[in-house]
C-alpha cells in the first residue's frame, strides 16, 4: 500500500472522483497548469482536460458564485480558494447562494459542491494565511464542515465531500499537508461526514481535537499516558458540522472529564459548542469543569513569535493536569 | 543601446494608440453610445431595419404579457395596501424592458431574473397566484414550477448574477445550446460580484446576456450618483462584452437588442450586455416613499413615455388593436388576476411544520433533535397539523 502525504493524498481523491463520475470539475486560481500554488490539482489538467480544470480569474466571490450555478446546472465543481483566509471574499456567495439554495428552491437545485481551502497556522507565512475560521461556516445553516487531520481520512472525506447532495466546506490543516506519511489503501475509501474518530480509548478523560492539531494532541496524549499516568481517551472530531454530539456524550459520560483543542479563537468557537452540548447531555457525569486551549482572541501573529500563539503538546499537557486535580 | 534606453523604447512602444482623455470639466466622454429604438415615444416606427417581422397573433401576445404584468402589479399594490401582501418591488413602467428579454427566449433558456421581474416571470409560466403566495410569505411560492427553467431571484442585490454566469459556464461545459438570460438594475451595477461575473462570463465565453434594467433610482440615489458613467452599456468595453444600449420602454427594440443577443450567445460567441434605459415608475418596494426624494415632474415626464400606451399606439396602426379591444383585453386580464388572487386566498395556508425540510437533503442528527424541540414548541401553542410535517 503507497504512503502518501495529505497533499498526495487529496490529489488521488480528486482524480478518483473526476474518473468515477465525469460531473466532478476543479476550479480555482492556479489549479491548471499549476497544478495549485500547493500541488493539490497536479496532473489533473493533463488527465481531465481545461473543460473539467478551469484555471478561474483572480476573483474569490465569482469563483463560489459560478461553482454554485454550475452545480444547480447539475455539474459537481470542487472549488479551490487558495487560503482560507480569502474564503472572506466569498462570504456574500457562500452565504447567500451555496448555503441557502437548497432551500431557497425546495430541492429543486441542490447545491452539490465543495469549497476546498488550507487553513490553519504554523507554516511561516505572511498576513491573512493563517487563520482558522471554521466556526463562521459551522454557524451557516445548510453547509456541512469538515476539517481532515491526516492524508488517510483527507483522502476519503474528500471523496465523501465530493459526493454528498449537500454544500460541504473543506478545510484542509496545511501545517500537515507534507508533515508525515501515511499509508493509504489502493482502493477508492470513503468515510462517512459527520462521524467522529476515537484515536486512542481512554478511561481518565476525553481529550477532543481536529484538523492541524491532532498532531500536539496525540503528543500531549502519548506524555499524559507515559509520563504522569493520566489514561486520555482522544477523540477527532473531522466533522465540525453536522457535530458527532453522541460520540462526545459517550466518551465525557465514561471519562467525566474533558478538553478540547482548536487553533482558532476561543469566543464562540467550536469548543464552546462542544462544551454547550456536554453541559446539555453529559452534565451529570462531569467531575470538572471542561476546560479549552485554543487559539486567542486577538488576530492571528506574524510568523516570528506564530509557535507560541498555536497551543502545543506542553499547553495542553498542563490544561489536562489542572482538570485532573479536581475531585 | 543601453539596458536602459532599450527599456524606455519598449515602454515606449506599449503606449496605447488611443488616449482616453478628460474634458476641461474633468469628465470622461464615454457616453456616447447611441440609445436604439424601433418605436418612438408616440409609437411611430422610427427604425424599419430592426422592427421584428412577427406575425400579428405574436405581437397581440406580447401585449397581452405587459398588460398582465401591469394589472398584476397594481392589484398586488392594492392588496398590499389592504394587509393582504408582504412588502413587494413593482415593476410599473418597466413592462417593455421585461417582456422584450423573455421574449426571445426558448423555454429551455434559463432565467434567473431580479425581484421587480413579476412581468417576465409570469410569461416564463409562473402561475400569478404562486407568485402572490411568494411575496405575500409563503415559501411553496419559491417552488419553481415544472418545466420552468428558472433560477430564484436574490433579495441581497446583484447575488443571482454570479450564479446565472455559472450555469452558463455549466451550459458552455457540456456544449448545450441553451442560453442564460439574467437581469438587474442600475444599483446592482456597483456590486463587485457585477463585475466579477461579467469578467467571467467573457473569459469564458459564456452564453450569458446580462440585462441592466436601467430604471434611473436605486431606492433614493439617482443613477448620477449610483454611476461614474451613467451609460452602463459602456461597461462593455472594458471587460469585452460586447454591448448595446436600447429604449428599454420600446418593447420592439427590446426584442430587436434581445434576439440579437441571444443569437450570439447561442452560436458560441459568448456573453452580452443589454442597458435597457426605462423608468421605475412607482415605488422601490411597498415600504418606499418616493415624494422624499424625487420631484413629480420627472415622473410626470415618464408617464408621457409609458411602454404600454407607445405599444397600443402602434398595435392601432397596424389595425390591430382599436380602443374598444383595449377596453376588452383589459378586462379580461383583470379578471384573470381576480381569479389568481382567488386561487392564492384557497391556497394560503400556512405550513409552520415544514422549515427544516428543505435545509439538507437528510436532516443531520443534530439538526433532528432542535425540530423535535420545534415541534413540542408547536405542540404547545396548539398550531394545527399542516403541511408535510
Amino acid at each position: 500500500m503507497p504512503q502518501l502525504t495529505m497533499v498526495e493524498a487529496l490529489n488521488l481523491a480528486l482524480g478518483e472522483s473526476m474518473a468515477a463520475d465525469d460531473r466532478v470539475c476543479v476550479m480555482g486560481e492556479d489549479v491548471g497548469v499549476n497544478g495549485g500554488v500547493f500541488r493539490v490539482t497536479k496532473g489533473l489538467l493533463d488527465r481531465f482536460g481545461p473543460e473539467r480544470v478551469i484555471d478561474t480569474p483572480l476573483a474569490e466571490n465569482a469563483i463560489i458564485g459560478t461553482a454554485v450555478g454550475m452545480a444547480v446546472y447539475g455539474l459537481r465543481p470542487v472549488a479551490e480558494i487558495q487560503f482560507s483566509g480569502f474564503t472572506m471574499q466569498a462570504f456574500d456567495q457562500i452565504e447567500q447562494n451555496m448555503a441557502r439554495y437548497r432551500n431557497r428552491t425546495r430541492h429543486r437545485y441542490p447545491i452539490s459542491m465543495v469549497m476546498r481551502a488550507p487553513y490553519g497556522g504554523g507554516i511561516r507565512a505572511v498576513e491573512h494565511h493563517s487563520e482558522s475560521r471554521e466556526a463562521y461556516w459551522a454557524h451557516t445553516p445548510g453547509l456541512k464542515v469538515v476539517i481532515p487531520s491526516g492524508p488517510r481520512n483527507a483522502r476519503a472525506l474528500l471523496a465523501a465531500a465530493i459526493a454528498d447532495p449537500d454544500p460541504v466546506i473543506f478545510y484542509e490543516p496545511k501545517a500537515v499537508y507534507r508533515a508525515f506519511r501515511e499509508e493509504v489503501s489502493e482502493e477508492p475509501e470513503v468515510m462517512e461526514i459527520g462521524k467522529a474518530h476515537v484515536v486512542r480509548p481512554g478511561g481518565d478523560l476525553t481529550l477532543i481535537g481536529y484538523g492541524a492539531m491532532m498532531r500536539p494532541v496525540l503528543e500531549a496524549a502519548d506524555d499524559l499516558v507515559q509520563e504522569h499516568g493520566v489514561d486520555v481517551e482522544v477523540i477527532d472530531l473531522l466533522s465540525i458540522k453536522p457535530m458527532d454530539t453522541i460520540a462526545l456524550v459517550e466518551s465525557v459520560s465514561k471519562t467525566g472529564r474533558c478538553v478540547i483543542v482548536h487553533e482558532g479563537p476561543r469566543t464562540c468557537g467550536v469548543a464552546a459548542e462542544i462544551i454547550a452540548r456536554l453541559n446539555e447531555q453529559a452534565f451529570e457525569y462531569l467531575l470538572a469543569p471542561i476546560r479549552r486551549v485554543t487559539g486567542f482572541d486577538i488576530h492571528f501573529p506574524f510568523f516570528q513569535v506564530e509557535k507560541h500563539y498555536l497551543p502545543d503538546s506542553d499547553s495542553i499537557v498542563a490544561a489536562v493536569k489542572e482538570t485532573m486535580t479536581w475531585t | 543601446m543601453s539596458p536602459r534606453s532599450a527599456t524606455s523604447a519598449a515602454a515606449a512602444s506599449r503606449t496605447p494608440p488611443v488616449r482616453i482623455e478628460s474634458r476641461a470639466d474633468g469628465s470622461i466622454d464615454l457616453g456616447s453610445i447611441e440609445v436604439i429604438r424601433v418605436l418612438d415615444e408616440q409609437g411611430e416606427v422610427v427604425n424599419s431595419d430592426l422592427e421584428p417581422n412577427l406575425p400579428e397573433s405574436e405581437l397581440l401576445r406580447i401585449y397581452r404579457g405587459m398588460v398582465r404584468s401591469r394589472r398584476l402589479d397594481l392589484r398586488m399594490l392594492a392588496m398590499q395596501r389592504q394587509g393582504e401582501m408582504g412588502t413587494f418591488a413593482p415593476g410599473l413602467g418597466q413592462e417593455a424592458t421585461q417582456i422584450g428579454q423573455v421574449y426571445p427566449m426558448t423555454s429551455r433558456d434559463w432565467y434567473a431574473p431580479s425581484y421587480r421581474s413579476i412581468g417576465a416571470q409570469v410569461w416564463r409560466g409562473w402561475s400569478m397566484d404562486q407568485l402572490l403566495l411568494l411575496w405575500a410569505g409563503y415559501f411553496e411560492g419559491f417552488g419553481i414550477p415544472e418545466g420552468v427553467n428558472d433560477l430564484p431571484f436574490s433579495i441581497v442585490i446583484g447575488a443571482h448574477v454570479p450564479v446565472a454566469t455559472g450555469v452558463a459556464m455549466g451550459i458552455r461545459n457540456r456544449k448545450d445550446d441553451s442560453v442564460v438570460v439574467t437581469n438587474f438594475g442600475d444599483g446592482a451595477s456597483s456590486q463587485g460580484i457585477v463585475a466579477e461575473s461579467f469578467n467571467f462570463a467573457a473569459v469564458y465565453k459564456a452564453p450569458i446576456i446580462f440585462i441592466v434594467e436601467s430604471n434611473g433610482w436605486a431606492i433614493s440615489t439617482p443613477i448620477e450618483r449610483q454611476c461614474g458613467n451613467p451609460v452602463l452599456a459602456a461597461r462593455g468595453v472594458g471587460f469585452g462584452l460586447p454591448a448595446v444600449r436600447v429604449d428599454g420602454n420600446d418593447v420592439l427594440g427590446m426584442i430587436a437588442a434581445c434576439s440579437c443577443a441571444i443569437d450570439h450567445a447561442r452560436r458560441g460567441a459568448g456573453p452580452y450586455l443589454v442597458e435597457a434605459v426605462t423608468y421605475r415608475m412607482s415605488l422601490h418596494t411597498t415600504a418606499d416613499d418616493p415624494k422624499v426624494y424625487r420631484k413629480e415632474e420627472e415622473v410626470k415626464a415618464w408617464e408621457g413615455k409609458c411602454p404600454i400606451r407607445r405599444f397600443e399606439n402602434y398595435l392601432k396602426a397596424r389595425d390591430l388593436l382599436d380602443d374598444e379591444a383595449i377596453a376588452r383585453l383589459g378586462e379580461e386580464i383583470e379578471q384573470e388576476v381576480l381569479a389568481a388572487r382567488e386561487t392564492f386566498r384557497q391556497r394560503a395556508i400556512a405550513r409552520p411544520k415544514e422549515i427544516f425540510d428543505f435545509v439538507y437533503e437528510q436532516l443531520p442528527a443534530d439538526l433532528q433533535g432542535q425540530k423535535a424541540e420545534y415541534m413540542e414548541r408547536l405542540k404547545r401553542k396548539g398550531v394545527e397539523e399542516r403541511g408535510t410535517g
